[in-house]
């Protein structure tokens, strides 16, 4: 499996790479971790005249949390997530997630950035950030801020632009008594997921839920939000019939297509299970029940 | 055999001895067919088919000739010049080698593009254009059976079905009065699905003609070497191709499993190219093509139904199978046995009545009924009777522990002759299953599992007590193309006392270079040190049907030990001569001869070695060297009993393997470490289908499974920490009382997983839907309940 | 197309070649350096048996471009026995049948040694992670497990 010949050109810094996407607009396509586009190229599914290789740009790898917003730049390697401590001790949502991506040899070079970028309904960091309420910053000719729920147009199509590069993403710092959690099914390490949902959410005083979001991943041509779940989350106490009904309700919007992983009724069966799921560990890790 | 015989410096049968092979494997100096480079040696990239079944209406070579670096595009007509469009499969049915006019399944062979690198070929397949006008197509083997279903296979003068063959073993009436008279009858539909074997190196090869001398010289990823060369001489002989003339060598293979017995029209192609255009030409499938156009294994549609009495005494069997072949038969079986050893089907059990029979179909899909690590269609034997054995239990309310343990052949009646006509050699199936029951806890298992039922919690407990039959065979039944199912061994001493050994058989990683050496090191008293094996050079080895369906210890393992029993005599003649004492006056013990009563007058090997060429006895040839054609007397059958504990997620049908206990009886075992590494492994290929692999297709003939991400070859992480244990039963005919062992894992694995998961529940529903795989599940409990 | 002067440091060796954009790190290191023990099992970057050292980290070298390596230092398989003396990871997959046909040896070691440089002492679970990227067809995993456990106990 060889790729069709292509030009490369190694951006240095963020203007470098954004002249190139320029110059060659809808011939160039951005390269990070490659770990989708470089397959997707040997087994000539896609095919592009020019690759610019942002691996070398300074200044797009960290994870940082800064004024109530943790800030991790696209090109942040998975295995970077994976050690980090912050996000393991305040982002349980990521930290779910990150271990179940790929394999760890892919994510040594995989970047959160390819994931929630290339519009795969099948990464499964796209239903996190639908469930965080993330926003992605991108470069163009200026500098632009998308929210998350509104980046996702279609199989392999998105918010950014040509000639847009996603340079970061901002997830608000989760409030007190709040917890977040992803549960996925898949066949076998390597594969994407039968299902899986994410789901962010923070109590009240009370112990009612105040706000909640919640994504799933591989249960249609986009990633999903299921807001109508959410919604009806908001002001109930996260008791097992609510968390039932709220499953059923997110479930109710995916819709999955049949594949080796299952059959459709298998699919949305599993979402709404998936969501059960991590709506109580959510719960639970918010301190609720 | 519990202590081996000979010490540590001589390393022979029994010893753990630390494998040959490794030094070159973990230095990355392993030498695979790719990581060969011949002096102006070509690329061969091949266009394959997007359709299952279309007619070629034309190929467009142009833009892929103007590719600089593109040197030709070779399609079927162009092999028709030399009427090699055509070639026999290893089954005597016919297969393409490249199409004129159809195609007929996906992924098929178009025609071939060679360049000077391999990047160039990979762009010139992609330039050649194929108008295509797509035609009907047939997936179901039940269907392509039915009367009045359009024949395929059109080539064939006066074919008017899709029959590939029929077969059966039994008495059909005697099988269905015998059910009739049963106190109970269960009937289980089984499915073994299509998989492949997905060894970790694709096939491919470099074909060398040389010009000047006429001769072609073929490397090679195949198990079988010299039924190549002699297949190779038999079709391409019209073109000039002498046996003689032909060299095939297969290097070190990244496995086989028996998807490199066959020859694929890839290696015809390429030999082809490098006899027209006089240069070595490199072909290397990639994972897909591998995945989707080589031969596959199983695809059974099996009926099963077990008779008993309310005691639980088994009375009869019957199967009725509907085998998917794809578009032609390639199945790497012997030429009187079309579906193998199927007929094994009466398991450990002893049934005294049965019957067998199967359909074989043409589809279109990839030709094939290779292995799958298997020999000859036991797994699909071993898992009907598994399968059937645990529904039984479950209808007659029993133990199938206990089931099993009631019906299995008794220690006492072997040989034991079934009623579908094989002779068991050996056998003791209660001690294994009793050690098993005992490793794993069974008792208290069955306890916790009640507890867990009460609960709602899913927790399986699967049994698996096979019965293998390996080491074809015997010649006055086994052949392939003609050919005996012998094998042989040629062992040299040299006058230092050293020796090589070579061998009709391959390894592909079952590490033949170890153990053959020990063989010989067991039965002469050389170190395995000092024992040089090699295999996979026509030029050099000699004669055999090479290694697949375990059958390499026994039969050339056995002509190894026999070699040098023979090589041992002559010795014994020279020590005689040397000691000036009567050949009659010597004892032998592992590395030297002794005079009776004085054992301080003795000759080593190395002596008697170095005498052979040095001082041998008047009127004795020269040399210390034998040859041995080992036809075995009968098949080997090892045996085994596997229990696996399984807890499934009762919201998702999420399966994970909690523990899982094997005890194999291979009888006298050359290298424990080796063995244990061939069950391991086979474990590994049986949780594999069990709940991962599958290959199958959508009415239109499009291929699902068919790359690595969604062809489900487990992980370390799906693989559980497998436990195994043994029982020993020596093999009474075979020399050194050894039976093969390679394939038991992947026989008795599956149905004892699939036991451990499929539960007809009261209300008749199952738990998982497919038998064999979960790939499709389904749950058995309402949909939207709490889980 | 234009082509690419790279140069790296492969085994503790300055190699320099001019490449095409498209070529592969693993064909740069198979057919352009001739070090042919990484080796190509798949087309997807599922199985793991082109697995080298990459500045310090484990990948898969079917999914990395050539030129994306320049200036990087990578160790292959080749470069784990140093002066003669095997890596013990090597010598772990001898002593304890860590390996049959040899086809994702190589892989495995690169990603075990890297494992053991990280984690002097991990569990059988986090070494049965750690090789998740790797398929090996053969050995059913449980004796590669033994040998990195006899390769940490030896590093130790």
């Amino acid at each position: 499996m060889i790729p069709a010949a292509f030009d490369y050109h190694r951006a240095d810094t963020l203007d470098d790479a954004l002249k190139l996407l320029k110059k060659y607009g809808d011939e160039a396509k951005v390269l990070s971790g490659g770990m989708s586009l470089l397959p997707m190229l040997k087994l000539r599914l896609a095919s592009f005249a020019h690759l610019v290789d942002i691996n070398r740009v300074p200044g797009l790898d960290y994870i940082k949390e800064e004024k109530g917003t943790l800030r991790i730049g696209a090109m942040t390697r998975q295995a970077a997530l994976e050690r980090s401590d912050l996000i393991r001790t305040q982002y349980p949502i990521l930290a779910d997630a990150v271990p179940l991506i790929a394999d760890p040899l892919v994510r040594n070079r995989g970047t959160i950035g390819g994931n929630v970028a290339n519009g795969d309904p099948g990464n499964d960091q796209p239903a996190i950030m639908l469930a965080l309420g993330a926003t992605f910053v991108a470069r163009g000719s200026k500098e632009r801020s998308i929210p998350a729920s509104q980046f996702y147009k279609g199989l392999y199509s998105t918010a950014l632009a040509p000639g847009e590069i996603l340079t970061e993403i901002r997830i608000p710092a989760p409030p007190p008594k709040s917890g977040g959690a992803y549960a996925k099914l898949k066949r076998k390490t390597g594969d994407f997921a039968v299902a899986a949902a994410a789901v962010q959410l923070t109590l009240g005083k009370n112990g009612a839920i105040e706000r909640a979001g919640i994504g799933l991943t591989n249960a249609g041509l986009t990633p999903v939000e299921a807001v109508d779940a959410a919604k009806y989350l908001v002001g109930k106490m996260p008791d097992e019939k609510t968390i039932a009904e709220a499953a059923k309700m997110a479930a109710a919007k995916s819709s999955p297509s049949a594949d080796r992983r299952g059959s459709v009724e298998y699919k949305k069966e599993m979402a709404r299970v998936l969501t059960a799921r991590a709506l109580r560990k959510a719960v639970q890790r918010a301190g609720g029940n | 055999m519990s202590e081996p015989r000979t010490d540590a410096k001589i390393c022979g049968m029994g010893h753990s001895m630390k494998r040959k092979e490794d030094p070159r494997f973990i230095r990355g100096q392993g030498r695979y067919i790719d990581d060969f480079t011949l002096p102006g040696m070509l690329y061969m990239d091949i266009v394959r088919s997007p359709h299952a079944h279309a007619r070629i209406k034309k190929i467009n070579t142009a833009r892929a000739l103007k590719i600089p670096g593109v040197l030709a595009v070779i399609d079927g007509p162009t092999l028709a010049k030399y009427n090699l469009h055509w070639m026999p499969t290893i089954s005597a049915d016919t297969q393409m080698v490249l199409p004129i006019d159809e195609v007929m399944y996906q992924a098929q062979e178009v025609c071939a593009v060679i360049a000077t690198e391999r990047y160039i070929a990979a762009d010139g397949v992609d330039a050649v254009e194929v108008e295509y006008e797509p035609l009907p197509v047939m997936v179901d083997p039940h269907k392509s059976l039915a009367p009045g279903a359009p024949v395929l296979r059109k080539d064939k003068e006066g074919k008017k079905d899709n029959l590939a063959f029929h077969w059966q073993a039994g008495d059909k009436a005697d099988a269905e009065r015998a059910l009739a008279a049963s106190d109970v009858v269960i009937s289980e539909n089984v499915y073994l699905p299509r998989i492949h074997v997905a060894s970790m190196e694709t096939c491919g090869c470099i074909a060398d003609f040389d010009t000047a001398q006429g001769k072609l010289t073929v490397y090679m990823t195949t198990q079988a070497p010299h039924a190549v060369r002699t297949v190779f001489a038999l079709v391409a002989g019209h073109v000039g191709l002498s046996e003689e003339k032909i060299r095939i060598v297969s290097p070190d293979i990244g496995g086989g499993f028996g998807g490199k017995v066959p020859v694929y029209p890839g290696y015809v192609i390429a030999v082809a190219a490098s006899v027209v255009i006089g240069k070595p030409i490199k072909w290397i499938e990639d994972r897909m093509e591998n995945l989707q156009a080589d031969s596959f294994a199983r695809d059974y549609h099996m009926k099963v139904e077990l008779g008993a009495k309310r005691d639980g005494t088994m009375t009869s069997l019957k199967i009725k199978t509907v085998a998917d072949h794809g578009y032609a038969n390639a199945s790497a079986n012997p030429s009187k046995f079309p579906t193998g050893l199927f007929s094994i089907c009466t398991g450990s059990y002893d049934l005294k009545h049965a019957f067998c029979e199967v359909d074989a179909a043409y589809t279109h899909k990839p030709p094939g009924g290779v292995a799958y690590r298997c020999s000859f269609r036991v797994t699909e034997a071993v898992h009907a009777i598994e399968r059937a054995t645990d529904a039984l239990a479950q209808k007659l309310n029993m133990d199938p522990a206990e089931l099993r343990m009631k019906n299995f052949i008794k220690p006492e009646q072997f040989p034991y002759k079934s009623v579908l006509g094989w002779e068991y050699d050996s056998g003791n199936y209660g001690v294994a299953l009793k050690k098993a029951m005992d490793i794993i806890g069974y008792d208290a298992l069955r306890r916790e599992q009640a507890e867990k039922r009460k609960k709602g919690d899913l927790m399986g407990i699967g049994i698996s007590s096979f019965t293998e039959i390996v080491g074809a065979g015997p010649s006055r039944d086994f052949d392939i193309l003609g050919i005996k199912m012998f094998d042989s061994a040629e062992i040299r001493v040299h006058p230092t006392g050293k020796a090589i050994a070579r061998f009709g058989t391959k390894s592909q990683g079952q590490g033949h270079e170890t153990t053959y050496a020990q063989i010989v090191a067991e039965e002469l008293g050389i170190p395995a040190a000092h024992v040089q094996v090699e295999e996979g050079d026509t030029d050099t080895a000699p004669y055999g049907l090479g290694t697949y369906a375990s059958r390499s210890t026994p039969t050339s393992g056995a002509a190894c030990a026999l070699a040098a029993r023979k090589i041992r005599d002559k010795a014994k003649k020279i020590a005689a001569h040397l000691l000036e004492v009567s050949e009659q006056d010597l004892d032998w013990e592992p590395g030297k001869f002794f005079v009776k009563g004085a054992p301080q007058m003795a000759k080593t090997i190395q002596e008697c070695a170095f005498a052979a060429y040095t001082n041998h006895p008047q009127g004795m040839e020269a040399g210390l060297e034998a040859v041995h054609y080992y036809d075995p007397p009968n098949l080997t059958f090892p045996f085994g009993s596997y229990i696996c504990v399984v807890d499934i997620d009762r919201g998702t049908g999420d399966v994970k393997v909690r523990r899982f206990v094997a005890v194999d009886d291979c009888g006298n075992i050359i290298n424990p470490m080796i063995v244990e590494g061939q069950i391991h492994g086979g474990l590994t290929q049986g949780i594999g289908p069990a709940l991962y692999e599958e290959i199958s297709y959508d009415d239109e003939g499009n291929i699902s499974g068919g790359s690595f991400l969604d062809y489900y070859v487990p992980t370390a992480l799906e693989t559980p920490h497998w436990e195994t244990d043994k029982t020993t039963t020596p093999s009474p005919h075979h020399p050194f009382g050894a039976k093969g062992v390679g394939e038991s894992a992947t026989v008795g694995a599956p149905p004892a997983i699939a036991n451990a998961v499929v539960r007809k529940s009261a209300s008749g529903r199952i738990r998982v839907a497919t038998a064999m795989t979960t790939t499709m599940r389904t749950i058995e409990r309402p949909a939207g309940e709490p889980v | 197309m234009a082509k690419h002067k790279i140069s790296v440091t492969i085994n503790g060796a300055a190699r320099e070649a001019e490449v095409e954009s498209r070529l592969l790190l693993v064909h740069l290191i198979r057919e352009v350096f001739r070090m042919t023990g990484t080796h190509v099992g798949c087309d997807t970057s599922h199985c793991g048996a082109c697995t080298v050292v990459l500045d310090g980290n484990p990948v898969k070298s079917c999914t990395v471009l050539a030129v994306q390596a320049d200036g990087a230092k990578i160790t292959t398989v080749e470069g784990l026995e140093q002066g003669g003396k095997l890596h013990p990871v090597q010598e772990g997959f001898t002593e304890k049948h860590g390996l049959q046909c040899g086809f994702c040896t190589p892989g495995m070691l690169m990603t075990t040694s890297a494992l053991l440089e990280r984690n002097k002492n991990p569990s059988e679970q986090q070494i049965r992670e750690a090789i998740s990227g790797n398929l090996c067809r053969c050995t059913g995993y449980v004796n590669i497990v033994k040998a990195v456990q006899y390769a940490a106990e030896k590093m130790r």
